[in-house]
């Protein structure tokens, strides 16, 4: 059955057996292996990716169920060789210790930011809790999420300072 | 793990989906968001030679009220049950549902008719819409069918629903009078399967409770209808000895068993306070939306 969806952008698709998951045709078909497979039972996470911006377990996905939407996976998040705020929040606050939940996590606290810039540590725990991490004790990860809220806030302020600067002239 | 092979259709209406249902039969399996399906058919406990994907249809969506009834489409998704902040009053019992089913990414995903149709005697849904004494709405080529929830939950993921129908709406009489209703469930960790969940639901008149609706989940076959417990309360003013008494009721018509997550006797004591407290929140929704 051939398919069709947006995957970080670019125009992605095959003929595929309707029977193909998401994080398989991902992983597999487009060899983009930073969606990982974790416990394949719906379970830890491993396999968030955004589907229109929202955070989905894509091990319980087919990919014929996303024809014609937008993934966002993993290897998204940076522009070139810069690192988006919440990869940089990760790096900053050790927010990894082996990396395997890690493109889950940043790919919930990417989609958490987006909805709520300024959420508390109680949204953000709750955000984090369909993905499991078995290292870090969740500690730094919240961390890294608030180290995004926070770096995200401050570029917003000085976008809009530039914008009132520019605005005065 | 991968799914046996199947047919893939993913009708663009309703009227398609029938048709392609009342061909099919009982070899097709419907799908709305995937999440209790789609491990199923991973493990192969469900091997259908089609799969009728509706969750891609428009329609079927968000709550809307018209002629004295309150509708839920069946395609409605979790996540947007639990962030809605305009549901009528009588309906508090929704959003805090929603909150404690799976995790954040399953929300974003699967659906309440999905999960009513599952019915899994865990699910959560199953006792909302037998504590709201909902009407369960399905439609096939032949026309449309309403189904009292207290007839739908027929045993473990067995309903009342016939192979070629696609339930679409779930249905709730408006209420005139002051009504609210409470969620609580106990459950090991996010994600996990409730150990025990109860919703409660109550609607009063001049001080009395008019009526009270009690589902039980994860401590029978089915989700459990507390019918005997719903009548004490009914007539009654809500006072401690009327709440207490429900409570005990409730807790003797629930059949839990003995497993992991604890045993009968804690499960039927939980149901037992939770009946309890589910009702001093419903009541004192009630009483807020009336004021």
């Amino acid at each position: 059955m051939k398919v069709s969806m947006k995957v970080n952008g670019v125009e992605r698709g095959g003929d595929i057996e309707p029977r193909v998951l998401l994080v398989d045709f991902l992983r597999t078909n487009l060899a983009q292996t930073g969606t990982h497979i974790g416990c394949d039972t719906t379970s830890c996470g491993a396999c968030t990716v955004l589907l229109d911006g929202e955070p989905v377990k894509s091990c319980t996905l087919l990919a014929v169920q996303v024809d014609g939407r937008n993934i966002t996976t993993v290897e998204g998040l940076a522009s070139g060789s810069t690192l988006s705020p919440m990869q940089a929040g990760f790096h900053e606050e050790h927010g990894l210790q082996c990396g395997f939940c890690t493109p889950g996590m940043m790919l919930v606290g990417t989609a958490l930011l987006e909805r709520n810039p300024d959420p508390t540590e109680d949204e953000i725990r709750w955000a984090i809790s369909g993905n499991i991490c078995r290292c870090t004790g969740y500690m730094n990860i919240v961390k890294a999420i608030q180290h995004a809220a926070k770096a995200q806030a401050a570029a917003q302020a000085k976008i809009s300072e530039t914008v009132a600067v520019a605005g005065g002239e | 793990m991968f799914p046996a092979a199947f047919d893939y259709r993913a009708p663009a209406s309703l009227d398609e989906a029938l048709g392609l249902l009342a061909q099919q039969g009982d070899a097709a399996k419907v799908m709305a968001g995937g999440q209790s399906l789609i491990p199923l058919l991973k493990l192969r406990f469900a091997q259908p030679g089609m799969l009728i994907d509706i969750g891609r249809m428009r329609g079927l969506t968000g709550v809307s009220r018209n002629n004295g009834w309150i509708t839920i489409g069946a395609l409605t998704r979790h996540v947007d049950l639990e962030r809605s902040r305009d549901l009528p009053g009588q309906l508090s019992m929704l959003p805090e549902a929603a909150h404690w089913i799976a995790d954040p990414l399953v929300r974003n995903q699967g659906t309440i008719g999905g999960s009513i149709c599952h019915a899994d005697p865990s699910g959560d849904w199953g006792s909302v819409v037998l504590a709201l004494d909902a009407d369960l709405v399905a439609r096939s080529v032949k026309g449309e069918r309403v189904i009292h929830a207290a007839d739908f939950f027929q045993g473990p993921f067995t309903t009342a629903l016939r192979p070629d129908e696609i339930l679409t709406e779930i249905r709730v009489t408006a209420s005139s009078k002051p009504a609210g209703g409470a969620y609580n469930k106990l459950e090991r960790k996010v994600g996990d399967f409730a150990t025990v969940a109860v919703g409660v639901q109550v609607e009063l008149d001049g001080g009395k409770v008019s009526k009270a609706g009690i589902g039980l989940t994860s401590v029978g076959a089915t989700n459990i209808k507390a019918t005997a417990a719903e009548k004490s309360l009914v007539g009654r003013e809500p006072n401690d000895a009327a709440i207490a008494e429900a409570a005990r009721l409730a807790a003797e018509a629930a059949e839990p068993k003995t497993d992991v997550r604890g045993s009968a006797e804690f499960k039927r004591d939980i149901v037992r306070v939770f009946v309890q407290r589910g009702l001093k929140t419903a009541l004192a929704r009630a009483k807020e939306a009336r004021a």
